[in-house]
């Protein structure tokens, strides 16, 4: 797609959506201070600083190695799975600091709800797949009737109502995303991670989870790292664009670069590099 | 390319025949390497079945056995060494499976790296461990104050078996794809619980083959049961373990050495037996093997 397409394309997209409220009106769910990354030795991240909003599509964009994914798993605390890691700076959500040390990871997670990269639903059936987080987690009652509203809100339930006893492994890679966001939504996050998560999908079936975007944000707040700009210019409200820096000891870590509107990013941005990046001039 | 170049491909020159004979030659030595690993399976069990399935009935099984029975007399059986070896190595599974599979779930679940390594070093260690020294071990520990046991056998053999079957189900631990522990983190499920839901029913399989493996290999240890069970054995069966069990190794060993020919047979005998047994839980092993391997490979795509 040529450079003057993606504009035009993410213009009419933004054109095409409903208006955004004015920035002081919005509810802030994440205020992130200064975080800081590292893994090892080696840094990841450096002095992120940014404000997420409440019931908005927010997108992270950036080139490879720019560190978005691990930007994201700082907000479900998914980065203490990793036995080098380590951050400094605060994440508050809804004021309350989840990077603490008295802060529960497990009930971060619970609140925080995560979409991968890949679609990994579980060994089970289409049902069990979204039954069983509602099962350990306590949400018993109204079992099937809380499975059809997860797999309706993720745009699956018409192709599966027939063969929710089957595996899931038979569905196709799209429709295995879609389980998979049916999972995570079922247990009623309030935060939705999507990491990548039409990456490894053709486009009609990111089309169906772009549209779920779209349709989901009223109840949820999403935050959606992709490497895909167009992607970013249809769901996001709005955009942070991520950079590599580069230091001493052949050290390259993530910045923020800009974030705004996603309007404003992809057809006005501020910083050089955000529009060498969105106009496709970044190597 | 030049017509000149191609020709080389037909006519091989000295260098390249050498080179093929070289190859040659190795081929033959691997091949021959090979052969000699089947040969020695094929010798071993084409002598045992020679002398042992001749003398194998019913009653080898069901017999208590009639020590020094004279020629003509009937010979009884060895049902108190399989009555034995079954009650210890049972003893022994339900001993070392559960504590085994904890270890490999603290080692690959929940263990600090430094801890993962020292664990795995500690377990290599005890597999090495000879199982005359475990014999050892057990006689100091209960034979010395307790006296021989069913008990006492059967702890020496959970001993050889829990480096087994804790190595086995960590290295099946390790193939449950790390995206199925992030999908069910990721939903705010703990660690306990995704290691129960998810990574164990995906394992299953594979820590079976490990307990049947570890099995099949201690049913034949003969050491440490001259240690702990051996001396004043019922000659019937006897399922008590709080008595001196005979066992299958044990008594192989005692009967190819009185020098009476009806216990020779039956040592042989017994000892076909042994090697049916291994034979069939190693077959069975590799084929729940195959099935969890292919279980795996479809929950990693």
């Amino acid at each position: 797609m040529s450079v003057s397409s993606t504009i035009e394309n993410a213009v009419r997209v933004e054109m095409k959506r409903q208006p955004m409220p004015p920035r002081e009106r919005l509810e802030q769910v994440f205020d992130v201070q200064d975080l800081t990354a590292t893994y090892g030795s080696k840094p990841a991240l450096k002095n992120v600083s940014m404000e997420i909003h409440k019931n908005l599509v927010t997108a992270i964009i950036g080139p490879s190695g720019c560190g978005k994914s691990t930007y994201i798993r700082c907000f479900n605390r998914m980065n203490d799975l990793v036995p080098s890691f380590s951050q400094t700076g605060t994440i508050r959500y809804h004021g309350q600091d989840i990077a603490a040390k008295d802060v529960d990871p497990v009930a971060v997670r619970r609140t925080i709800g995560m979409v991968f990269q890949r679609p990994n639903p579980f060994p089970k059936s289409i049902h069990d797949n979204v039954a069983w987080g509602l099962k350990v987690l306590g949400m018993k009652d109204n079992l099937s009737d809380r499975v059809e509203k997860a797999l309706t809100q993720a745009a699956l339930w018409d192709e599966v109502k027939d063969r929710l006893k089957q595996s899931a492994l038979g569905l196709s890679g799209g429709q295995q995303q879609r389980l998979c966001i049916a999972r995570a939504l079922a247990v009623e996050p309030d935060v939705v991670l999507m990491d990548e998560p039409a990456s490894a999908l053709d486009p009609i079936a990111t089309q169906a989870i772009e549209q779920l975007l779209h349709e989901l944000k009223s109840e949820y707040s999403f935050v959606i790292v992709t490497h895909n700009m167009q992607q970013a210019a249809r769901v996001a409200d709005m955009t942070a664009f991520f950079s590599i820096s580069r230091g001493g000891e052949g050290h390259r870590w993530g910045e923020l670069i800009e974030y705004d509107a996603t309007e404003k990013i992809f057809t006005a941005p501020s910083d050089k590099r955000t529009e060498d990046y969105v106009t496709g001039r970044f190597g | 390319m030049s017509a000149a170049d191609l020709s080389v491909l037909q006519r091989p020159n000295d260098r390249l025949r050498r080179r093929r004979v070289v190859n040659r030659g190795m081929e033959l030595l691997a091949w021959l390497a090979a052969a000699i690993a089947v040969a020695i399976l094929g010798v071993v069990v084409w002598s045992v079945a020679k002398r042992g399935a001749s003398e194998l009935n019913l009653d080898l099984l069901t017999k208590p056995r009639v020590p020094f029975a004279l020629p003509g007399q009937p010979a009884g059986g060895l049902a108190n060494a399989f009555v034995g070896t079954l009650v210890m190595v049972g003893l022994a599974t339900l001993m070392a499976l559960p504590v085994g599979i904890l270890i490999a779930i603290y080692v690959n679940e929940f263990a600090p790296r430094a801890i993962r390594r020292g664990l795995g070093l500690v377990l290599d260690i005890l597999n090495g461990v000879p199982a005359i020294v475990v014999g050892i071990f057990v006689f100091g520990l209960i034979v010395a104050t307790h006296g021989q046991s069913g008990f006492a056998g059967g702890f020496a053999l959970a001993v050889l078996m829990l480096p087994l079957v804790a190595r086995s189900t960590i290295e099946v631990l390790l193939l449950v794809p790390g995206s199925l522990r992030e999908a069910s983190l990721g939903l705010g499920v703990a660690r306990w619980r995704t290691t129960l839901g998810i990574v164990l029913p995906q394992a299953i399989g594979g820590i079976v083959t490990g307990a049947v493996l570890a099995v099949a290999r201690v049913a034949g240890e003969t050491a440490p049961l001259l240690f702990a069970s051996s001396v004043g054995v019922s000659n019937s069966a006897d399922w008590n373990p709080t008595h001196p069990l005979q066992s299958v190794p044990v008594a192989i060993f005692e009967l190819s050495d009185t020098g009476v020919k009806s216990d020779v047979a039956q040592a042989w005998a017994g000892a076909f037996v042994l090697l049916m047994f291994i034979l069939v839980t190693s077959l069975t092993a590799r084929w729940l093997a195959t099935r969890s391997r292919r279980k795996l490979q479809r929950a990693a795509r």
